[in-house]
C-alpha cells in the first residue's frame, strides 16, 4: 500500500501539451506504470489531438467523464494556474497536484477560499509532485533515485526530498510513498495531513519529515505527533543560517517578525520525540539507527 | 517589492485613506520649495529609503522655519542612515518627504498581512501606535486586535466600526477610520500587496483620521500584473549582487561568511548553507540556480560569488533531477575557465547522469575538489577555506 496514488491512479494532465508539461508527461509515463496510470491531457484548444499518445480533452470534467481518472497534476504557467486548480476542484476530483511556480499569494488565497466544503484535495503549488515508488509518479522527482519500501518522506522542498530519498535507498531503505508539499506560503496539504496519512498507512513504518524556515506547520504537525503518532518520524529544518527578513528561494521560506526560525522549529519538534538532526547529511543515518534499534 | 513611504501614501490616496499633503524631494532646493508650497508653519522632513526605524536614526526631523527645513534636509540628504533594519554600514538617504506637520492627539497601529494559518487576509490592529507590531506581540499580545477577512465580503462595517472601538478610536472619528481600514484592505488586495501598514495612524486634534505612515511590500509574483506598481521600484535601495542575479533568474542572497555556494533549490540550497555551518564555517551567499540551470547562468553564478572580496572557497552542492548532472558539470568547467578561478572549489554532484558529470570534472585538468556527499563536500569546503586564510 501507500498514501495518495498507487499503480491504479489515473491521472489527468492540465498543461500537458506545453514544453514543461510535455517533458514531464514523458518521464512520468515511462515510470513504472506510467502508461497506463496517465491517461488524458487537457487544453481545450487542442480538444481531440493527441501526446504520445495520450488523447488531450477540452476540459478537466470531459477528461474525467471520458477515462474515470481521479487525479490530477497541473504544469500550468502562474497566470493560469490557480483557475486550473478552481477547474480541477469543479470537476470533483480525489486529488490535484499543482507543480508550477509562481502563482501570485492572492490567487491562491481565493482558490483556498473556493476549496473549502469540496472533497477534492490539494499538494502544492510550487511543488516537485509525489511517488510511490515502483508504481507511480506524478510530478518532476527523478524517479531512478527512488525504491520500493517501508519509509515515507514528506517535505516542502524539491531538491531536499531528493536528498533524504537519496540517503534512505543508499542505506537501503525504501520508500513507501514521497510526497513535496511545495514551498509556497498559501498551499493545500500540510505536513500534519500527510503525516496522518503516514500514521495510518499499514505498509509505512516510519517517517522523514523535512521542513524549512517560514510559517508554523512544522511545529502544528509536531505536535499533532506527540499526542498521535504510532511511528518514529525523523526531521530536519532547513535555514537554521538564513537571516531574518529575507525570502530564501521559496515565497514561503522567511522568518519575519521573529516568527518561523528554523532553531524554534527544531526546539517544538524535539520536544513533541521527533528524533531531530541539524545535519541534512545525516537525515538516512538517523533513520537508520532508529530502526535497527 | 518594497516601497517607499511617499508611494505607499501615495496608494492609500488612491483608495480614500486621508495622508498629510506632502512632496517628494530629491535635492535641498526641492525640499524647500516644496515647504514653501505647502504652506503652514511646522513640516516634517523624512528620509525616503525602504528600512523602519528611521527616526531613531535622525533620519526624520520637524522643521518650524524654512531655514529648518533647508538644514534638516541638508543634514540627512545623503547621509548614511544607520537603523536597526539597515545594518551597521546604514542605507544613503537619497529622496526626502517634506510634508504639512499634523497635531497628533493619539497614536494606533493597522495593518494587513497573508495569515498563512487560516489562508486569510488578516487585518491586525492595536492601540500601540508608533512602536513596531512585533514588540507589542512580545510584550502585550493582549493589545492587537486580528481580524481574519472574508474574501467575498471584503472587510465589513461592522467589523470595521468594531475594531476600531476596541483600539480605542473615539465614536465621533468612527466612520472616518472604517473608511480607512476598509481602504487599506482595498489597496492590499487589489494591489498584490503582501504586507501593508500604517504605524502610525493618528487621530487630529480635529477628529479626523490620517496615516502617518506607509509601508508596503508587494507579491514579487505578482508583478506581471501591476505595471504601476513596477514603476515604484528604486533599486538603490536593493542589493547590486540581487540585482545582477534577478536579471539571470538566479535567487541569490549575499551574507556574511566566506563560502560560496551554487545550489539546485531552495531547500537546498539553504540545508547546504547549514552544513557548512555545522562543520565551522561560514556560508557567505545563498544561491538557488533553480531547475533549468544551464552553462551561461552557472557562468553568471561564479561571477556573481567571485565579486564578494571575502570569498575563500565554493561549495557546488548539486542534486540533479530535471537537471543534468553532465550539464552542470560542463558548466562548472567553462565557468571555472572563463572567470579564471582563483579560490579552491568543491564539488558535489548527485542523480541523473552523475557518472558522466565526474568524468567531466576528473578530465578538465582542473584543480576541482570532489565531494562524495554532503557532508564530505561540507567538511571539505571548510577546511579548503581555512587552508585558504
Amino acid at each position: 500500500m501507500s498514501i495518495l496514488i498507487n499503480k491504479d491512479t489515473r491521472v489527468i494532465t492540465q498543461g500537458m501539451t506545453g514544453k514543461v508539461g510535455q517533458f514531464h508527461t514523458v518521464n512520468c509515463k515511462a515510470y513504472a506504470n506510467g502508461a497506463n496510470c496517465f491517461v488524458a491531457g487537457v487544453n481545450p484548444k487542442k480538444a481531440g489531438e493527441e501526446f504520445e499518445g495520450i488523447p488531450v480533452y477540452a476540459s478537466v470534467r470531459d477528461a474525467k467523464a471520458a477515462t474515470g481518472a481521479t487525479v490530477s497534476v497541473i504544469y500550468v504557467p502562474p497566470s493560469g494556474a490557480a483557475a486550473a486548480i478552481d477547474e480541477a476542484v469543479e470537476a470533483d476530483l480525489d486529488l490535484v497536484i499543482c507543480i508550477t511556480e509562481g502563482i501570485p499569494v492572492h490567487d491562491m488565497l481565493k482558490t483556498r477560499y473556493k476549496m473549502q466544503g469540496k472533497r477534492t484535495l490539494l499538494i502544492g503549488p510550487n511543488c516537485p509532485g509525489l511517488i510511490t515508488p515502483d508504481e507511480i509518479k506524478i510530478g518532476i522527482m527523478p524517479g531512478h533515485i527512488h525504491k520500493k519500501g517501508r519509509i515515507g518522506v514528506v517535505s516542502r522542498s524539491g531538491t531536499l526530498t531528493y536528498e533524504a530519498v537519496g540517503q534512505l535507498t543508499a542505506l537501503g531503505y525504501g520508500q513507501s510513498s514521497c510526497v513535496g508539499i511545495g514551498g509556497d506560503p498559501i498551499n493545500g496539504l500540510k505536513h500534519i495531513d500527510v503525516m496522518k496519512l503516514f500514521n495510518d498507512d499499514p505498509e509505512t513504518d516510519a517517517v522523514i519529515m523535512v521542513g524549512e524556515i517560514g510559517g508554523s506547520d512544522e511545529e502544528e504537525c509536531a505536535r499533532w505527533i506527540k499526542a498521535n503518532m504510532k511511528k518514529p518520524v525523523v526531521g530536519f529544518i532547513a535555514g537554521v543560517t538564513a537571516p531574518e527578513g529575507k525570502r530564501m528561494g521559496h515565497a514561503g521560506a522567511i522568518i519575519s517578525g521573529g516568527q518561523g526560525g528554523a532553531n524554534e522549529k527544531l526546539a517544538v519538534m524535539e520536544e513533541c520525540g521527533i528524533h531531530i538532526t541539524r545535519n541534512p547529511a545525516e537525515m538516512g543515518r538517523v533513520m537508520q539507527k532508529i530502526l535497527k534499534g | 517589492m518594497k516601497i517607499h513611504e511617499y508611494q505607499g501614501k501615495e496608494i492609500l490616496r488612491g483608495f480614500g485613506v486621508p495622508t498629510p499633503r506632502g512632496a517628494a524631494c530629491f535635492s535641498v532646493d526641492e525640499a524647500v520649495a516644496a515647504a514653501q508650497q505647502l504652506g503652514g508653519k511646522v513640516w516634517v522632513v523624512k528620509a525616503q529609503i525602504h528600512a523602519g526605524g528611521r527616526g531613531k536614526g535622525g533620519g526624520v526631523k520637524v522643521a518650524k522655519s524654512l531655514d529648518e527645513v533647508k538644514s534638516h534636509a541638508q543634514q540627512i540628504l545623503g547621509m548614511q542612515l544607520v537603523t536597526h533594519q539597515t545594518g551597521p554600514e546604514g542605507q544613503k538617504v537619497r529622496r526626502l518627504l517634506v510634508e504639512e506637520g499634523a497635531q497628533i492627539v493619539k497614536e494606533f497601529y493597522v495593518g494587513m498581512v497573508v495569515d498563512r494559518a487560516s489562508q486569510r487576509v488578516a487585518l491586525l490592529a492595536s492601540s500601540e501606535g508608533g512602536m513596531e507590531i512585533e514588540e507589542v506581540a512580545r510584550h502585550s499580545p493582549e493589545k492587537i486586535r486580528t481580524v481574519r477577512i472574508d474574501p467575498v465580503t471584503g472587510l465589513t462595517d461592522k467589523e470595521g466600526a468594531e475594531v476600531a472601538r476596541s483600539i480605542g478610536i473615539p465614536d465621533v472619528a468612527n466612520a472616518e477610520a472604517v473608511k480607512v481600514l476598509q481602504g487599506l484592505y482595498r489597496a492590499f488586495v487589489e494591489k498584490d500587496a503582501m504586507l501593508a501598514e500604517i504605524n502610525p495612524l493618528i487621530l487630529t486634534a480635529d477628529n479626523r483620521v490620517v496615516a502617518l505612515d506607509a509601508k508596503f511590500n508587494f507579491d514579487s509574483n505578482a508583478l506581471y500584473r501591476r505595471p504601476e506598481i513596477v514603476v515604484y521600484r528604486d533599486l538603490d535601495e536593493e542589493d547590486p549582487a540581487e540585482i545582477e542575479a534577478s536579471k539571470f533568474d538566479l535567487s541569490y542572497i549575499q551574507l556574511d561568511g566566506d563560502i560560496g555556494c551554487l545550489v539546485n533549490g531552495a531547500g537546498l540550497a539553504m540545508a547546504t548553507m547549514d552544513i557548512i555551518k555545522l562543520y565551522g564555517g561560514s556560508p557567505a551567499n545563498f544561491l538557488d540556480v533553480g531547475g533549468g540551470a544551464n552553462k551561461e547562468k552557472v557562468t553568471e553564478a561564479f561571477k556573481l560569488m567571485l565579486k564578494n572580496p571575502h570569498l575563500k572557497a565554493i561549495l557546488v552542492n548539486i542534486f540533479g533531477g530535471i537537471m543534468k548532472c553532465d550539464v552542470i558539470a560542463e558548466g562548472v568547467v567553462a565557468a571555472a575557465r572563463e572567470v579564471s578561478l582563483n579560490v579552491p572549489l568543491v564539488v558535489r554532484l548527485e542523480g541523473t547522469n552523475v557518472e558522466l558529470g565526474k568524468k567531466i570534472l576528473a578530465e578538465s585538468g582542473l584543480p576541482i575538489i570532489s565531494g562524495n556527499d554532503m557532508a564530505d563536500a561540507a567538511q571539505k569546503v571548510v577546511a579548503a577555506a581555512k587552508g585558504a586564510k
